[in-house]
């Protein structure tokens, strides 16, 4: 089906925004110097349609070093003068059309901002969605996705812990690729990507400059149609092997002091780089695309300015450290230019060799560039969620329930020889150097709601109580928001109530949001039943709003770390939280506060956040990680063991520790028992299921649609 | 593994670095909580190796595994003298990456293929250690380790008429040599190969020296290294 009515193609600025050029140059602008703003004044790069609400969201509290929206990610303190920077980006439109090099260039951005802060990248995770596996074209997505994401990693030596995964119907032909990167750095060795002091020198780092990903930034700022497979030359290729070596480099070069700033290249290239570089520093920036080394000949200045070619640094230096920085450089065999300087004015000036190309203050590309508040109205209706099968085993088979190890076993892991072993715990735990303290890692979507409000709050609900799962604190999270557009009504409410929900939420479980990103234009042309038409862009099937929370949480004793599977014969069972009813927040802290308690107390044997599948699903999860049944007798009619509702957690503990369970309601579910789970109401049995059956459904539920000999046609 | 009495210091251990290398730090730390000492050596430096008693190659992707893995690092200017220290008889340890550098480099038989799932593949295995090495005391021969392993080429392929000192194969936790405990499609179940003082592994030894990541059944591989050293 053809896209009518079609946004814009990447123009890319509307003719009212080349008005708004005009008058802030006093001029007309040439078409470089158009290009400039339109790359910068995309929502990739300026945020102009989400910038308004993301301040509703909280970004102060004493840990945070470096708050959200200053610099290339946030930074928090995690004690002993160690710090945390950590942030999640999508790659969603360049993974729909090229899914290997999409994934794979979205972990190399993400690690490029963290290192750019100073920090050693020591953790990778990740949030995917695809649409159902039935269909061959979303197999190879996932699989080609995954393939990207585990090269790339792999090759840096940075460990994959932690991710999820889900299908849904509205992800057909716009899948969604979040990569989060976490970064480890002591407090003394933080930077600034600032191009500060006139007559610093930039320096270019890394790959030579091509035609890859040319308009990157504006292609990820629009939908994606039937035209979207030929702009694959928007999407970049990747080299993790070069990455590595510019992170090598660029720590030690950090480490000696010899650079002002560091900054990645990634949207807008060159252009973005150079922008936000000189407008932390309030100063200008001067660039000759005529020093820029090139892999392909014949680049126009608007080429080398917005080519987003991988594995680039902009390092700003001052005039005698050159010969020290290049023999760092030399060694790691990375070819640098100087491609120009730091001047006073605050300009964006572009040269080619003598001759000036463009020039443009720098608050006109950043600050004063447009924020739209678009006007906003609920769906006709909401989008019902797609049921879960109701058969107990079909249930654990479910692509939206099973096992995921198919996925984990093409990511390193134990790299970096810091990640605690466990038989599944609900957060990766990693070990800081030299303690007993560990770093607890999650991503969470919510994925059962189909209110944008609720989407959000319960994400953060769920990524928090699966640190607390674990007995680690909730210290502070990374969002990224995958919406559709807001240039239609029920696409600017759903982004709306999506921020409400995460700031409400994050506001109630007091931690701070210390970076982030948002990807709108999430939505394809449709293709069959899924096609909604709810107020979206006709014949586009806009994706459900899938916000996704990046979490990290501090857990002071690694050796009282919590896991999910079950431990001891005879110990009981019980759901602690409230049995059912709508998300409230403040028993979403209580129940998580008393599994912490418990917890570092050290007497709870098991903990288990009640999630997709509802109890159900949870119990027969602690049943196959431990290896034990479990004999459960559910007295209370107001118990669907199939219902979702949140802030639950399946615990497991010692007869004589029950008392001890305190500040939530404590429901007694049964007791740790044999090798079946069997489930029985007050009037009839529920389902009696063999360990072995129930691993031989969950775990080979994934394995069944991609192994390709046996998937289903 | 039970501890070893005596204190295993004074042992230098050079850990080899090439551009892509990324498990060195991991292991030059394995080394030191064995007891040892570790530092490491850059790729292109063809200095002699005399102070050193012991080499490892670590585990990564050493110049990105351009052509295939290990084909280009056994160019590197050190590589000269890693032959020349093995050939003097002493101790050269390949883990992963650096296994497939020994390959290449013909200090050990054979050749890897890419694994036979065509997938990269990650997790913990069990390994029977085979036979008594410089790497490998006689009275573990039999046991039964719990290693990571973390590779894309780990599917080995002896050379014919070569055939190698097998020192440990994949195997389940009973210690039984199975297809379905063979991760990457390896001649015999193959994980780990030695000739003379030169030992090739695929799993992670330096990942499992500390309880709290999952295993110390690595500690007996430097363990042993580092005995043999100060013994000798």
């Amino acid at each position: 089906m053809t896209a009518v009515n079609a946004p814009a193609p990447p123009g890319p600025l509307t003719s009212m925004e080349e008005a708004q050029v005009r008058e802030l140059l006093g001029r007309e602008p040439n078409a470089l110097e158009l290009a400039l703003f339109g790359a910068m004044w995309s929502e990739h790069c300026c945020y102009k349609s989400s910038r308004h609400l993301l301040s509703r969201l909280p970004k102060e509290a004493p840990q945070v070093l470096v708050p959200a929206g200053e610099e290339n990610a946030g930074v928090v303190d995690v004690g002993d003068g160690l710090a945390v920077a950590m942030k999640i980006e999508s790659h969603n439109h360049p993974s729909a059309v090229e899914p290997y090099q999409g994934a794979a260039t979205g972990v190399g951005g993400i690690v490029r901002d963290i290192f750019t802060m100073g920090a050693r990248p020591i953790a990778l995770l990740n949030s995917l969605r695809f649409g159902f596996p039935n269909a061959r074209r979303n197999r190879y997505l996932l699989s080609r996705v995954v393939a990207g994401i585990g090269d790339y990693g792999n090759c840096l030596g940075i460990p994959t812990i932690g991710g999820e995964l889900f299908f849904d119907g509205t992800y057909d032909g716009n899948p969604l690729v979040n990569a989060m990167c976490v970064g480890l750095l002591r407090h003394d060795q933080l930077v600034r990507a600032a191009a500060s002091g006139e007559g610093n020198l930039l320096l270019l780092l890394g790959n030579a400059t091509g035609r890859d990903g040319l308009n990157g930034a504006t292609f990820a700022s629009v939908s994606l149609g039937e035209q979207s497979l030929a702009q694959r030359p928007a999407v970049q290729v990747g080299s993790p092997f070069l990455e590595k070596l510019l992170i090598e480099a660029c720590l030690e070069l950090l480490a000696g002091s010899l650079l002002v700033g560091l900054q990645d290249l990634g949207a807008a290239g060159l252009t973005g780089s150079g922008v936000e570089a000189a407008h932390r520093a309030h100063s200008g920036v001067e660039i000759d695309v005529a020093a820029v080394s090139r892999s392909e000949e014949g680049l126009t200045p608007l080429e080398v300015m917005l080519s987003e070619s991988q594995e680039r640094m902009l390092a700003v230096v001052r005039p005698g450290d050159v010969a020290a920085v290049r023999q760092v450089l030399d060694h790691w065999g990375l070819r640098s230019d100087v491609i120009g300087r730091v001047i006073a004015r605050p300009l964006l000036r572009v040269l080619e060799g003598r001759s000036l190309c463009a020039e443009v203050p720098i608050d006109a590309l950043t600050e004063q560039a447009p924020s739209y508040v678009w006007p906003e109205a609920a769906p006709r209706e909401m989008r019902a969620t797609a049921s879960l099968p109701a058969e107990p085993l079909e249930l654990l088979a479910h692509p939206n329930v099973c096992s995921r190890a198919w996925v984990a076993r093409q990511y390193d892991q134990t790299v970096q020889a810091a990640t605690v072993a466990t038989d599944g715990a609900d957060a990766a735990l990693v070990r800081l150097p030299g303690s007993r303290r560990a770093l607890a890692l999650c991503t969470d979507g919510n994925f059962g709601s189909s209110d944008p409000y609720l989407a959000g709050a319960l994400a953060v609900a769920e990524a928090t109580r699966n640190v607390s799962c674990t007995g680690a604190t909730p210290w502070a999270l990374t969002n990224c928001l995958n919406l559709g557009s807001p240039e239609q009504p029920a696409g600017a409410w759903e982004l709306a109530r999506t921020v409400d929900g995460i700031a409400d939420a994050a506001r109630a479980l007091n931690v701070p949001v210390i970076s982030g990103n948002v990807s709108l234009y999430n939505e394809a042309a449709a293709a069959g039943p899924d096609a909604t038409g709810d107020g979206g862009f006709p014949g586009m099937t806009r994706i459900r709003p899938t916000p996704v929370i990046g979490m990290l949480g501090l857990l002071d004793d690694v050796g009282q770390a919590c896991t999910i599977g079950f431990k001891r014969a005879g110990d009981v069972i019980v759901l602690l939280g409230p049995l059912g009813g709508p998300l409230d927040l403040a028993a979403e802290v209580a129940v998580q506060r008393a599994c912490r308690d418990a917890i570092a107390q050290g007497w709870l044997h098991s903990a288990h956040d009640c999630a997709e599948g509802g109890l159900l699903v949870a119990l027969a999860e602690c049943c196959l990680r431990g290896g034990l049944g479990a004999r459960i007798c559910i007295e209370t009619p107001a118990l669907d063991v199939l219902a979702e509702s949140p802030s639950r957690i399946v615990v497991s503990l010692a007869e004589e520790d029950l008392p001890r369970l305190s500040g939530t309601p404590v429901l007694r579910l049964g007791t740790v028992a044999g090798d079946r789970l069997d489930i029985s109401t007050a009037s009839a049995p529920v389902c009696s299921l063999g360990l072995e059956d129930m691993r031989h459904a969950w775990e080979g539920g994934l394995e069944r649609w991609l192994t390709e000999s046996s998937a289903p046609a | 593994m039970s501890a070893i009495p005596r204190p295993l210091t004074g042992a230098r251990v050079g850990v080899v670095v090439f551009p892509g290398t990324n498990c060195d730090r991991d292991t030059v730390a394995a080394v030191e909580a064995c007891g040892g000492r570790a530092e490491a050596i850059w790729h292109g430096d063809a200095a002699s190796l005399e102070r050193w008693d012991a080499i490892i190659l670590p585990g990564g992707f050493a110049h990105g595994d351009a052509l295939r893995a290990g084909a280009i690092a056994r160019f590197s200017p050190v590589m000269a003298r890693v032959i020349e220290f093995a050939h003097a008889g002493r101790p050269v340890l390949g883990i992963c990456n650096g296994f497939q550098v020994l390959l290449e480099c013909g200090l050990l038989p054979g050749a890897m293929l890419r694994n036979d799932s065509l997938q990269f593949r990650a997790g913990w295995v069990h390994c029977r250690v085979e036979a008594a090495s410089l790497f490998t005391p006689l009275e573990a021969v039999g046991s039964v380790l719990r290693l990571p392993i973390a590779h894309g080429e780990g599917n080995y392929v002896p050379a014919p008429d070569d055939a190698p000192t097998v020192i440990l194969r994949y195997c389940d936790a009973a210690g039984q040599i199975s297809a379905a405990a063979n991760p990457n499609g390896s001649a015999q179940g193959i994980a780990g190969i030695a000739r003379g003082s030169v030992l090739g592994l695929m799993p992670h030894p330096e990942r499992a020296c500390d309880p709290l990541l999952g295993s110390t059944d690595g500690q007996l591989l430097f363990r042993s290294l580092l005995r043999a050293l100060v013994e000798a």
